[in-house]
């Protein structure tokens, strides 16, 4: 019975314990960050160059693939009560504050976070960061940072891309194969969305890009240094970033309303 | 030095495109404020019931937007609604008999103020009131109305 209550407090103080070295993480990672961005921006450029430039492929891919889903699904609901003016405005609304900065952010979890957290499991495992601490050069500062940094600022133009090719596939459904007039179409678009529904898309793609570079660095930087761990700490960066960003929305959700 | 070149026009293209969705989205998406004017002066209004009138509607006339509702509110001693919009005032010969009827556009859309011009030879100028006015046409009450005339037909 004692050894059942060690346990769960044991778990439970683990827990704490990582919590809070997260948050010092993050804090760590903030305070090296503007003397990077200002002193090396090439470092970071080429980050950002990573992890967005080579992500624009498959976020607007998906972009025009569900911008297209929600004008057909808007269409078929909508043309029950003669709206089919309104599939434009559901498209936009569903992209613009939800599906763009989510679905981004899942795909950049994917395409992303995954490189990140398995380039830093790697270099930890092989010894680099070890390596780069040996002479004297900070790998928190020349490897985690850079990498961050690149995420932070990729994911809201990536969501900015995403949102707008999403609008182009809605207008391809709804104009070119349903026929609704495309003077209607647009107006009722910018009759109804609003630059509050476009500010709230970019809030939650901003929390949305330093939630999940920051777990996707946090977990390779704590990766177990072995094929296995760095394959676990992978997996680990998808889920808990799918989790991390669904449980935001909500949240940022219910504060803007 | 090549590859760094490669890299320096990717992330370029990348954000210039970002940037350019997101303005994209900023302006051709919403907005939908297509009134926009230099100087306005404020006119009021007085309504039985607005129905579902909100600040920043339309002010026509004859379909054409010529200004924007400002504030609504409740006087609670006359148990009216105010509603105080500013017309453009490059249109300043609007008659100052005209009326204002609260209007819908289409049968589910928003509501607007529409002004039907009135034979005064006298202006509405900034701060001045428009005596005739028409409230919204409240659905309910509509078919309140309609429930009770078929009942009395029966009769």
């Amino acid at each position: 019975m004692n050894k059942v209550v060690q346990e769960i407090y044991d778990n439970a103080t683990e827990f704490v314990r990582t919590f809070g070295a997260f948050q010092l993480f993050f804090m760590r990672l903030l305070q090296h960050s503007p003397a990077l961005l200002f002193g090396r921006p090439s470092v970071v450029i080429r980050q950002v160059y990573n992890a967005g430039a080579m992500s624009l492929v498959i976020v607007m891919v998906c972009g025009l693939f569900v911008g297209a889903v929600l004008a057909l699904q808007a269409y078929s609901n909508m043309s029950r009560f003669n709206a089919e003016d309104w599939t434009g405005v559901a498209a936009a609304f569903a992209l613009v504050k939800e599906l763009g900065p989510v679905m981004t952010a899942i795909l950049f979890a994917g395409r992303a976070g995954t490189s990140l957290t398995s380039e830093i499991g790697l270099m930890k495992a092989t010894d680099q960061l070890s390596a780069m601490e040996m002479m004297a050069v900070n790998p928190l500062r020349r490897v985690l940072v850079p990498r961050f940094l690149g995420g932070v600022i990729s994911m809201p133009l990536l969501a900015g891309i995403f949102s707008a090719v999403g609008m182009f596939g809605a207008h391809i459904v709804g104009v070119e194969l349903f026929q609704v007039d495309v003077g209607s179409f647009w107006q009722q678009i910018q009759l109804t969305v609003e630059i509050a529904d476009v500010r709230e898309g970019i809030i939650k793609s901003i929390v949305f890009g330093f939630a999940a570079s920051l777990i996707a660095v946090w977990e390779g930087y704590n990766a177990i240094p072995t094929a296995e761990g760095v394959g676990r700490a992978t997996t680990r960066t998808v889920v808990i970033t799918a989790i991390t960003i669904l449980v935001f929305d909500f949240m940022i959700t219910a504060a803007l309303i | 030095m090549r590859q760094t070149r490669s890299v320096e026009i990717g992330t370029g293209l990348f954000v210039l495109l970002g940037m350019s969705s997101l303005f994209f989205l900023t302006t051709q998406t919403t907005g939908g404020d297509d009134f926009k004017a230099d100087s306005v002066y404020t006119v009021e209004a007085r309504f039985e019931n607005i129905g579902s009138l909100r600040e920043r509607a339309p002010v026509t006339m004859s379909g054409v937007t010529i200004g924007r509702v400002t504030d609504v509110a409740f006087d609670p001693a006359a148990l009216e609604a105010v509603v105080k919009f500013v017309i453009d005032a490059k249109y300043d010969q609007i008659p100052d008999d005209s009326d204002a009827s609260i209007l819908t556009s289409g049968i589910l859309g928003s509501q607007y103020i529409g002004l039907q011009a009135g034979g005064s030879d006298l202006y509405l100028e900034d701060g001045s009131e428009i005596l005739f006015t028409q409230s919204a046409i409240v659905l309910e009450n509509l078919i309140g109305k309609f429930l009770v005339n078929a009942g009395s037909d029966e009769e």
